[in-house]
């Protein structure tokens, strides 16, 4: 293995390390500066995706496979889109009963994750044909680092999480 | 297989990694003729983009020949020489359909992370991080390219591999800025960068019928070869006051369109440079919008401003009155290459748009440290290290 390094960058980190500090402290007294934008959920409990897609080819009675897959315990509601846009796909939880906060639906980490998976599955199965899949991707060797781990944690979930 | 890896910030390696195989119908393996590095790529490198892991294969830009495709692609066979799009987006979402293709709704099979940087995830990204899809990149032997008959495209014969590279981002880039900045018959366009992006943007703008085109740089190797290669006025903006010229040579009015592709690191003579290097450092704003604040400024009433550099997150200082008070149109994309690569392909067969200029330094992947220190620094008027496998 070959490497390089850079002057400054003993220096870079020492500041890096600061402003780390200097950011969790400015959360701290100011929350609104860390919120990540669209991190809640809606009321009505619906998590939807627009399929591009003709309006007879989705049906709420017959579901793309992996809604079929969480059963009883989801509802799921059909509609077209504005504008040519395709069709909107929702599902929700019949039991909403546990909400989770913004940090935990965006890291995958909240009771509607599977359902957010699997509409962008369905989605992708319905428009392309296929479920995306992009591991396993070459790689060298992965030095354990803290950021490192976290960062692999969040991307295993990445496809249960976010804003939908 | 060999490969140009991110060890850490400021640290590249080259590693043996396994050779990737086909996981989707659409997918094709292509062996990598030629990958360039990317300005893009420094944010990366940097550290100013923290989804990346020791380990993760850069490159992005990239051509080659098709060794094997899976069982959905059709329009495409072994033995086809071709270029791939950077952007992985899968050509059947509404997105897609209306030529937006970095847009892709199915692309990036790690939406989670984008849309809670940016409220929405848009397409993948070849070794462009784990926020970008965690795509391995193109700076290695062999590289799996998903959605293949959507990303790759035919090279036409005449047109040489070093030509070619460059349709697959820097010129589909700078087709997307000028394109969607609407560069209209006549107009005075200004690029701030003359990186190989920066270029492009300039000579799809003269294609497409600016009267008028001015480059700023500050590098004379990059402005030397704008004025050579591409045709365009350039400006150095550590010689001259570069909203000043603009005026000067627009008769009072500052250009109609403005082109920023500088990104997340721009550099400038001025206290502004030092005032955006201490809020990134102290990650009170993660990106530095010099070159953007300076392009708002010097842009004509009415006129459009088009961010084509790379940025992540939030800057500080954004001049919002002038946008709006000045009516101006402020747009930016990554680009949809898919949508100008047949034409931009055309067009290097017809020597309108000649790119080898920018392939400086062209070395082996054992040389990944050496070609992404040379890029970095600019050293020995490297403005891109490319790397043949």
């Amino acid at each position: 293995m070959a490497g390089t390094s850079h002057r400054g960058d003993v220096a870079s980190r020492v500041v890096r390390v600061g402003s780390t500090l200097v950011q969790q402290v400015r959360s701290t007294l100011d929350p609104a500066s860390a919120q990540p934008a669209g991190g809640h959920h809606a009321a009505s409990g619906w998590l939807v995706v627009t399929v591009f897609c003709e309006p007879d080819r989705l049906d709420e009675n017959a579901p793309p496979g992996p809604l079929v897959e969480l059963g009883d315990r989801i509802e799921v509601r059909v509609r077209p889109a504005p504008a040519d846009k395709g069709v909107e796909l929702a599902a929700r939880l019949r039991d909403r009963s546990a909400r989770a906060n913004a940090p935990r639906r965006l890291s995958g980490n909240d009771p509607q994750a599977e359902v957010r998976s699997a509409l962008r599955r369905a989605k992708q199965l319905v428009e392309v044909g296929e479920v995306l899949a992009v591991d396993p991707a070459p790689h060298g060797e992965r030095t354990p680092t803290p950021g490192g781990t976290l960062l692999e944690a969040w991307t295993r979930k990445a496809p249960e999480g976010g804003v939908l | 297989m060999k490969a140009v890896t991110w060890r850490g910030v400021n640290d590249i390696g080259v590693e043996d990694v396994p050779e990737p195989t086909i996981l989707n119908g659409h997918d094709a393996i292509v062996e990598v003729g030629l990958s360039a590095t990317c300005g893009s790529d420094l944010h990366l490198v940097g550290g100013y983009i923290p989804a990346m892991r020791a380990g993760d294969v850069l490159g992005h830009e990239f051509m080659g020949t098709i060794v094997e495709t899976g069982p959905d692609v059709t329009r495409h066979q072994v033995g086809d020489r071709v270029v791939v799009v950077s952007f992985t987006s899968c050509g059947q979402c509404w997105y897609c359909r209306q030529g937006l293709f970095s847009l892709c709704d199915n692309g990036n099979p790690n939406p989670g992370i984008t849309e809670a940087l940016w409220g929405q995830a848009i397409g993948g990204c070849y070794g462009y991080s784990h926020a970008m899809g965690g795509w391995a990149g193109s700076h290695a032997r062999y590289i799996r390219v998903p959605y293949a008959d959507q990303g790759a495209f035919p090279v036409p014969e005449g047109v040489s591999d070093e030509r070619a590279l460059f349709a697959s981002d820097a010129a589909p880039t700078g087709w997307t800025g000028a394109d969607l900045a609407g560069v209209q018959p006549g107009d005075t366009v200004a690029v701030w960068g003359a990186g190989g992006v920066g270029q492009m943007a300039a000579r799809a703008a003269m294609l497409m019928g600016a009267e008028q085109v001015v480059v700023v740089d500050r590098f004379e190797n990059r402005l030397e070869q704008v004025r050579t290669h591409i045709g365009a006025e350039t400006l150095d903006y550590e010689e001259v006051d570069v909203p000043a010229e603009l005026r000067e040579r627009t008769g009072g009015r500052g250009p109609d369109v403005c082109i920023e592709a500088v990104g997340m690191e721009a550099h400038s003579p001025g206290p502004a440079h030092v005032y955006d290097q201490v809020k990134q450092q102290l990650r009170l704003q993660t990106d530095r919008p010099t070159a953007v604040r300076e392009a708002i400024y010097a842009c004509r009433k009415g006129g459009s401003v088009f961010t084509l550099g790379v940025f992540g997150g939030v800057v500080d200082k954004f001049p919002l009155g002038a946008v709006m008070n000045k009516g101006l149109t402020l747009r930016g994309a990554q680009q949809h290459g898919h949508r100008y690569i047949p034409e931009i392909l055309e067009r290097m067969s017809r020597d309108e748009v000649r790119t080898e200029h920018l392939a400086t330094h062209v070395m082996s992947l054992d040389d990944g440290a050496k070609g992404y220190r040379m890029f970095k620094e600019k050293e020995d008027g490297c403005v891109r290290a490319v790397f043949r496998p």
